[in-house]
């Protein structure tokens, strides 16, 4: 029976999308990583299945359990060698955040990342982006901190609802 | 040419290590809750980038050499960090203009360095580039909003001028190699990035109603690994563990 599965699982890229689709990231659980966008590639070296996987931010400390996770999924459904590699460039962006992502993010209390890019922004004391309140919708919010509980998430708070949220900044 | 390119990532890696971990000191002690999460993400930024350097220098080296081996087993001499990083947090005033100083130093080198010939070095600097950027950002307003405030906190950025321009010099001064790795494309020769630098601190300084001290004697030696007495202080945290301990895991 494995060597049936391992027949399957070597030239069904989608289907080994579908598992990875079950691992969550550790710090914002309701995300998997396809979700976020972090899974680049996945490549069949002869007997062994590659992962490519690339960090969120630099020191990004979910990489390694991350890691570890998708050797350990991959292995209980029969993949005998697994290889997850992490490569920097390119560089992560929240424009590879899944519209599924973005919407279980809000559903959970986050709001999602803007869809313009504005991290190169450089402007000093530049009014802060206009986002939306996952709780009330209202676009009365203002910025606490430029950092927050993880490096992708800013604090914000609703000036209607009067909710402090975490926004998941754009990067 | 080898070594020249071990010697050079290391140094890269040793800068970044010793800023988060002299950044880290202020986690649960920052002025108010938001600005200490903010040193502290700007810490774990910093220890990632250390991360990917020692990591690509480890592999370089090849043997038993690990990010670990390299972080905690290696004496004080073998380190390359420049004096700036390793002086004392001291107050508030002190850490922003440290930290506004070297991410203008490391804004101006990781912009080069996404070009460099290397593989590996150009994506570490594309990837800590946009996280430096948010740095800069910071803490350049924040020089702003210490030296044009009140007259304690201008005396106090005063005195943190006082302390850290001696250190500013040694960031442009060309290491033996870093003058190889430039010649070849792989890395950058610091001294090319000092005029940008300067005006971009002139900007900010008259911002702050502060002005560039005049001519200073640098103080220098931190890429050769002669350093200041700070260093040692940071190892018996940073390096306690491993020494008491040898190959001690979570």
């Amino acid at each position: 029976m494995v060597d049936g599965f391992m027949k399957v699982h070597a030239i069904d890229k989608e289907a080994i999308y579908s598992y990875l689709e079950e691992i969550n990231d550790p710090e914002v659980p309701v995300l998997s990583i396809i979700d976020l966008g972090i899974v680049r590639d996945v490549k069949m070296n002869d007997e062994e299945l590659e992962v490519i996987i690339t960090p969120t931010y630099t020191g990004c400390p979910a990489m390694d359990m991350i890691t570890a996770t998708i050797k350990i999924q991959l292995a209980t459904l029969g993949f005998k060698k697994v290889k997850v590699t992490q490569i920097l460039s390119p560089a992560w962006t929240t424009e590879w955040m899944s519209d599924e992502g973005k919407r279980k993010l809000k559903e959970y209390g986050i709001a999602p990342p803007n869809p313009k890019q504005q991290v190169c922004d450089q402007k000093l004391f530049a009014a802060a982006e206009a986002v939306q309140c996952p709780h009330c919708n209202s676009y009365h919010t203002h910025r606490i901190s430029e950092f927050g509980s993880t490096a992708c998430k800013a604090l914000y708070q609703c000036d209607d609802c009067k909710e402090p949220f975490d926004y998941f900044k754009c990067h | 040419m080898k070594q020249i390119l071990i010697d050079y990532t290391l140094h890269l890696a040793d800068n970044s290590l010793i800023l988060g971990q002299r950044n880290a000191e202020w986690c649960g002690h920052g002025p108010v809750l938001e600005q200490d999460i903010a040193i502290t993400n700007i810490s774990l930024d910093l220890i990632g980038q250390a991360r990917n350097f020692y990591q690509y220098a480890a592999s370089l080296i090849g043997n038993d050499a690990t990010e670990d081996s390299l972080a905690y087993l290696r004496k004080e001499e073998e380190f390359k960090n420049c004096l700036l990083v390793e002086q004392p947090k001291s107050d508030w005033a002190q850490t922003i203009l440290r930290q506004f100083f070297f991410s203008q130093y490391q804004y101006l080198l990781f912009q080069k360095m996404q070009n460099s010939k290397d593989g590996q070095l150009a994506a570490i600097a594309e990837k800590s580039l946009k996280e430096v950027t948010y740095h800069l950002r910071w803490s350049s307003e924040w020089v702003i909003r210490l030296g044009d405030a009140t007259e304690e906190s201008h005396n106090r950025i005063l005195k943190a001028i006082d302390e850290l321009w001696q250190y500013t010099g040694e960031l442009f001064e060309t290491s033996s190699y870093e003058l190889q790795v430039a010649n070849d494309g792989t890395g950058i020769d610091a001294s090319k990035l000092k005029e940008q630098w300067m005006t971009k601190v002139k900007e900010i300084f008259s911002e702050a109603t502060l002005t560039i001290p005049g001519k200073t004697l640098m103080q220098t030696g931190g890429k050769e690994g002669n350093h200041t007495e700070h260093l040692a202080s940071i190892f018996t945290e940073l390096q306690y563990m491993q020494k008491t301990y040898p190959g001690c895991e979570w």
